[in-house]
């Protein structure tokens, strides 16, 4: 990449910083400190609004370079990979986003505790809940660090480093001093340039081929060296069995994880009424799908525009597939329309990685304060200093992840992001589930489903090949490899469930009738929501 | 079943508006809440009287007991139901078996359709567009089935909290003049 392209990618990344610094100084102009302005924006957000920032929270960096490049390099397996992101807002959409809304306040523990002796069940979920956001957000950090170090094309350690401070410090900054709103706004603002960045791309790549979608599959599978095959599933997943049902596993943890993530559940909770909380999800899907949509348009345009040895010669996962097709779509690397088209990708990618660690970083704030120090501090701390613990939390929560992400810089961590959705699949969607629609839930059944998720998906994947026993391990001198899947959602998610059920039957207590009755009168008719 | 959309639910609406005290924060967002298209136009924030409630505990859950046995709440309730489970075994069934197929016989998945386009792209943008009607489906089951009986018991719950707030308020007040009268 030229310098050009640099200075102008450079220039558009400090324009966005300093909107998102500016949106973050307005709304924090009037700020009075209560929890409900820090953790939700006062519940002031429309629908649309919050659909915007639900896509926001959901598109990562991942999404627009990963799933396009691992189109252009192996073309349908890449699609496999979008449709489970997309088919999870169905179980959103059906069994979480209203009920929640109507019974919770702040976080997925309240919706629990709400039934439940509050303590034991507190601190499980809000443990689960962090840990999921601690290994999203490292994956999003390191992320950032390489992503920044390729688009600009400074390999040097110190230029990763550098870009993974100033994120975790910029995340801190939105969180802290702006909370809820900041957050929201920023998501909206990176939705917007994301869409419009992807419509642009798509409708450049669509006019190429003269708007004849076949044209383009048949050029991408010609220029791909796999013929026909580069249009069917089985070149990235399709090895032996332990690979397919890897695959299955992670689509599974897709599936069921989305349901479960920290940061998207508590979106929920910024808008007035569980029928707006319905219809950001309904907003959020249109977008997201759309936007998948469109990804696999730019997948299969950088396999047929770019080529994909070009796009593997230039960064072997494909991160870089999006950025060299907008380089070929503006009119080439020496022409004026490719640097300012390559600019403004590597600017919106920067935005995504921008927004979705603050919306992360938010959300583990949350559960620190609101559940685990809620639960284990005193007695006689005030309210309104729990304002004051989120904010520290964030800050902490900020320097724990630029810690972890310069430790994990030079490691492969692609792992870590389908990791983060089968934890949340397997500790945090059970026990939200059996909340909200099993009667005889008990406390005991809540926290076993947590841990009893929690704890076998961290231990299989530290017996997982990703850590050890192979040479893309964390670790590949050593061997404690015994688990041979790098997912572990096909078997963590059942036990989850399957905990939650035992720790349920086993237990002598007996569900409080009344309090079962109070969640689902409000989880169904919002009576007496916050 | 589906039929009896109205006299249960809706017999409580008709003496509700004259019973709405205008000053009852409720008041705002169930009406504004009510209409098909309630767009952009946030509704009102609903505070929730919820510490005076808390304090009276065993009337709360009592109140919530009786609404959730309610045939009204019990509509609600298996209306939601009968649609979201279905729907939720259908497509995780149709996700499962896209996902186990693609990955267990790619040959299947490559058996071309018409042109470029195979199996695979159609069953692929077939998860799509079911994603998309699900979610249109499901909107429009729950405005046009839910929402309206949904706020409907809301209301009722409110109104039965605060006659009970009402009415310990007065026993407090006449215990609190038997004791003046007592120390006279």
């Amino acid at each position: 990449m030229t310098g050009d392209h640099q200075t102008l990618a450079l220039v558009l990344f400090g324009v966005f910083v300093a909107v998102t610094l500016a949106i973050t100084t307005w709304v924090s102009r009037h700020r009075h400190g209560s929890p409900e302005e820090f953790y939700v924006g006062e519940r002031l957000f429309s629908p649309m609004e919050n659909g915007f920032a639900v896509a926001g929270d959901y598109m990562s960096a991942a999404s627009f370079l990963g799933i396009s490049g691992l189109i252009a390099l192996f073309g349908y397996d890449g699609l496999l990979y979008s449709v489970g992101f997309l088919v999870a807002w169905l179980i959103v959409l059906f069994l979480v986003a209203e009920l929640v809304r109507n019974c919770g306040r702040f976080t997925l523990a309240d919706v629990v505790a709400a039934r439940m002796r509050e303590r034991p069940v507190r601190i499980a979920a809000g443990t689960s809940s962090v840990t999921v956001s601690v290994l999203y957000l490292v994956a999003q950090i390191v992320g950032a660090g390489s992503l920044v170090a390729l688009l600009l094309g400074g390999t040097s350690g110190a230029a990763q480093t550098w870009t993974v401070v100033g994120v975790g410090a910029l995340m801190v900054v939105y969180v802290s001093f702006g909370g809820m709103r900041a957050t929201t706004w920023i998501q909206i603002v990176k939705a917007v340039l994301l869409m419009c960045g992807a419509i642009a791309l798509t409708v450049l790549v669509l006019m190429r081929f003269h708007g004849d979608f076949g044209q383009l599959l048949r050029t991408a599978a010609d220029r791909s060296d796999h013929g026909e095959r580069f249009l069917a599933p089985g070149l990235k997943y399709g090895g032996d069995w332990t690979a397919r049902l890897d695959f299955i596993s992670l689509g599974l943890a897709l599936v069921l994880g989305t349901a479960g993530l920290p940061h998207i559940l508590s979106r929920f909770y910024t808008v007035p009424t569980a029928r707006a909380a319905r219809r950001s999800v309904v907003w959020s899907i249109g977008l997201i799908g759309s936007f998948y949509l469109m990804t696999i348009v730019l997948g299969f345009g950088a396999a047929a525009i770019v080529g994909s040895e070009a796009v593997r010669g230039s960064n072997a996962a494909g991160n870089t597939a999006v950025p060299l097709l907008a380089l070929d779509l503006g009119g080439g690397a020496d022409s004026t329309g490719g640097t300012v088209l390559f600019a403004i990708v590597a600017a919106i990618a920067f935005a995504t990685i921008l927004a979705v660690v603050a919306g992360i970083t938010l959300a583990s704030s949350a559960s620190v304060a609101h559940d685990l120090y809620a639960s284990l501090r005193r007695r006689s701390a005030k309210p309104r200093s729990e304002v004051a613990v989120a904010r520290v939390a964030a800050v902490g929560i900020g320097a724990l992840a630029i810690g972890l992400g310069l430790l994990a810089r030079d490691l492969n961590v692609a792992f870590l992001v389908g990791l983060a959705f089968a934890v949340a699949a397997s500790a945090n969607l059970p026990v939200l589930l059996y909340s909200l629609f099993w009667r005889n839930f008990t406390t005991r059944g809540a926290v076993w489903s947590v841990y009893g998720g929690l704890l076998p998906a961290l231990v299989l994947v530290l017996l997982s090949p990703v850590v050890s026993g192979g040479p893309d391990s964390l670790f590949p001198g050593r061997d404690f490899q015994y688990f041979p899947l790098e997912n572990p959602g096909l078997v963590s998610i059942p036990l989850g469930f399957l905990a939650g059920w035992l720790g349920t039957v086993t237990s002598r207590e007996v569900a409080d009738e009344a309090k079962h009755a109070e969640t689902e009168v409000r989880s169904l008719t919002g009576a007496g929501a916050a | 079943m589906e039929m009896h959309d109205g006299p249960d639910i809706g017999a409580g609406r008709a003496d509700r508006s004259p019973a709405g005290d205008l000053r009852d924060p409720w008041c705002d967002a169930l009406l504004s809440g009510w209409g098909e298209l309630d767009g952009t136009g946030a509704p009102a924030p609903v505070v929730a009287p919820r510490s005076a409630l808390r304090q009276q505990g065993a009337s709360a859950a009592d109140i919530y007991l009786e609404v959730q046995r309610s045939e009204a709440f019990q509509e609600v309730r298996s209306r939601y139901r009968r649609f979201a489970f279905p729907a939720v075994a259908v497509f995780l069934a149709w996700y499962v078996a896209y996902v186990v197929t693609a990955t267990a016989a790619p040959d299947l998945m490559a058996r071309p359709v018409a042109g470029a386009v195979n199996v695979g792209l159609v069953a692929g943008l077939g998860q799509f567009l079911t994603t998309f009607l699900l979610t249109w489906a499901y909107a429009r089951h729950a405005r046009l089935r839910r929402d309206r009986a949904a706020l409907d018991l809301r209301w009722t719950v409110f109104e039965q909290r605060r006659k009970w707030i009402r009415q310990q308020e007065r026993h407090r007040v006449r215990s609190g003049a038997r004791e003046q009268e007592g120390e006279r």
